[in-house]
């Protein structure tokens, strides 16, 4: 993060114990931390006999055919499409929807805002168990009578997941426009924009690193998700998270491919984490730490 | 959804006229106004607060009425026909005589060893990660990036590692333990059996102790320098200076984090059921993977949601016991 320096406390070097102790217990950490991930890059380089037989820390031999075979194995390339259209349409859903709520909070005093606020905030603590079972009867009985197909569909899935990562993100939000200072979107109100051309002209440009950080952790949060897509989906709109399983079947499990598929499916929300990890870990942090 | 977002679209045109013919004084003295600032809002919170209730609200308050009925697979179709039943649900889930009061409370207890290991662990790594980083040293970026990771990595694809990494046979950690280190006599299972309670911990705390580094790593950015400058011309060390400045200034994260580290844990649903697939070890029988196998299947939700309301009851005691402990405590030690 950018205040790295203004940590920094104090001239004098630590002293000794303080090093050695940090370095131990940095390089314990480190290595907890990484070991599953070397173990899901150095597995899925390897041949199938070797990943069955006894682990071995370097690869016998080093193959690239996993990468190859995990799209033939299972309809990889379907499920990665189903996660693609439901997280990506979730998360700009959310963001939009993120981005009204917040600002209406921020820039607005009104009857039930705390009650709103408060609402949204504990709807994250309920276990999520508790509403699929009402949600799963809900879609299956809407589907029966109006014929609208939520239970097994994309759709379904993108409304769920969408509500998810909203009481976070607006959340965040909130914190976002706060700081951004009301002046402005008061002078843009005085050069003549109604109170959403000052939304979209002034509040949401500068706030920006904000809202990409909410739509990102709203497609991590999408892209994650399980126990939803476990009971919500069906052969043809299964997403990754229940598809990953299709590699192991009773009598052979093909180690190599689910390490190399779950690289794969990794890649993308790995990369976009720590290449937005600043604007996130501040979006994510701020609301708390208050 | 497009459908959802429109209705928040009118008000600008709205608004938009009532400012401009808002310069032309007292011809519509105040009720254009009022609808502009009393309404707008509302109609901004609109498509999140139908999203929320649909989505979250409705379907609880659902759960609820559902845990009164017997509400088995041969209602799913048309569940308004299932007959009322009272408290039923609720005796069965409580008579913990039974066979199944008796796997829930066996399962209740699961879960609370689980939750105090793991968010202890999660709290305990995240904060001394964090203190130890305070300070800048080379490699200090690189390795705050490599730490949240986990938090980055999707949850099935890392603990599907996990889960190759406890084979029996070909799994790392037996290969280490065993055949590296000797420390074990034999190969153990670790996905099955009592073994496997240990299995989810160390996920489960590897998972989630990038969130508390995150927490406490944001919060220490708000020490001012000035109390460790003051703090270090008055001789305090290093040591002293994270006793008596750093670990007392998290007072107020660490109540937000515990709590948060709390509720996640404790609902915590993916670990088991990557872990273990639909049905977890006795060990391991977390609340969550109970109710969602008492429910989905033997196909009994009345059953499922009362269970899952007794969760919720749980989990409202204690977030307000602990929120109520911990403000008091915080206001006394803020005097």
């Amino acid at each position: 993060m950018s205040s790295s320096t203004a940590t920094r406390r104090s001239p004098t070097a630590p002293p000794q114990s303080f090093i050695w102790t940090r370095r131990i217990a940095l390089t314990l950490i480190t290595l907890f931390t990484l070991l599953p991930v070397y173990v899901m890059l150095s597995s899925s380089m390897k041949s199938l006999a070797d990943v069955s037989g006894k682990f071995s820390w370097i690869p016998h031999e080093i193959t690239f055919r996993p990468y190859v075979d995990i799209w033939t194995t299972i309809p990889l390339a379907r499920y990665f499409m189903n996660s693609l259209i439901v997280a990506g349409t979730a998360s700009i859903a959310s963001v939009v929807v993120a981005v009204f709520a917040a600002y209406a909070v921020s820039r607005y005093r009104f009857r039930g805002k705390r009650v709103f606020t408060v609402t949204v905030l504990a709807t994250q603590m309920f276990p999520g168990i508790l509403f699929l079972l009402p949600l799963f009867l809900i879609f299956v009985n809407i589907g029966n009578s109006t014929g609208i197909a939520l239970y097994g569909s994309r759709g379904g899935l993108i409304l769920t997941y969408l509500t998810f990562s909203l009481p976070f993100s607006i959340w965040m939000l909130i914190g976002y426009f706060d700081s951004i200072p009301k002046d402005l979107d008061e002078a843009a109100m005085v050069d003549g924009c109604g109170p959403l051309g000052a939304l979209f002209r002034v509040v949401v440009p500068a706030a920006i690193p904000g809202i990409v950080a909410v739509a990102m952790y709203a497609f991590m949060t999408a892209w994650g998700e399980v126990l939803f897509a476990s009971v919500m989906t069906n052969d043809t709109t299964r997403t990754l998270a229940v598809g990953l399983q299709g590699y192991s079947t009773l009598n052979d499990v093909s180690w190599n491919q689910i390490m190399a598929a779950s690289l794969v499916v990794s890649v993308p929300v790995v990369a976009g984490f720590l290449l937005l990890q600043r604007y996130l870990v501040a979006g994510l942090t701020a609301g708390a730490v208050k | 959804m497009t459908s959802t977002v429109t209705p928040s679209k009118v008000p600008p045109a709205a608004g938009d006229d009532v400012l401009k013919s808002g310069g032309v004084r007292g011809r519509f003295p105040r009720i254009p106004d009022r609808i502009r600032r009393g309404g707008l809002p509302y109609l901004l919170l609109l498509p999140a607060l139908i999203l929320e209730l649909l989505i979250h609200i409705i379907p609880m308050l659902m759960g609820i009425v559902m845990s009164f009925r017997g509400l088995t697979q041969f209602f799913i179709r048309n569940w308004n026909a299932a007959p009322w039943n009272g408290l039923h649900n609720y005796d069965i889930a409580v008579d913990f005589n039974a066979p199944i009061g008796k796997a829930l409370l066996h399962s209740f207890y699961v879960t609370c060893g689980f939750t105090v290991l793991a968010v202890g662990f999660s709290w305990l790594i995240g904060t001394a990660a964090a203190v130890l980083m305070q300070e800048n040293f080379r490699g200090r970026g690189l390795l705050r990036t490599v730490f949240l990771i986990p938090y980055a990595l999707p949850a099935y694809a890392a603990i599907i590692t996990w889960v190759f990494m406890f084979q029996h046979d070909n799994g790392l950690v037996n290969h280490v333990l065993h055949d590296q280190l000797g420390v074990t006599d034999k190969a153990s299972f670790w996905l099955i059996g009592d073994n496997s309670f240990y299995a989810l911990v160390v996920v489960a705390v590897w998972k989630s102790w990038p969130f508390a580094f995150l927490m406490v790593m944001a919060a220490l950015q708000n020490i001012p320098r000035e109390l460790y400058e003051a703090a270090s011309i008055d001789g305090a060390g290093i040591w002293q200076q994270i006793r008596r400045i750093t670990l007392p200034s998290l007072r107020s994260v660490n109540q937000v984090l515990v709590l948060v580290l709390f509720l996640w844990t404790f609902n915590d649903f993916n670990t088991p059921y990557v872990l273990f697939g639909k049905s977890a070890p006795e060990s391991a029988d977390l609340i969550s993977i109970h109710i969602y196998q008492s429910s989905f299947v033997t196909w009994n939700f009345g059953s499922g949601a009362a269970m899952s309301v007794l969760l919720l009851l749980f989990l409202l005691v204690v977030t307000a016991v602990y929120l109520f402990f911990t403000s008091r405590g915080r206001k006394s030690a803020d005097v």
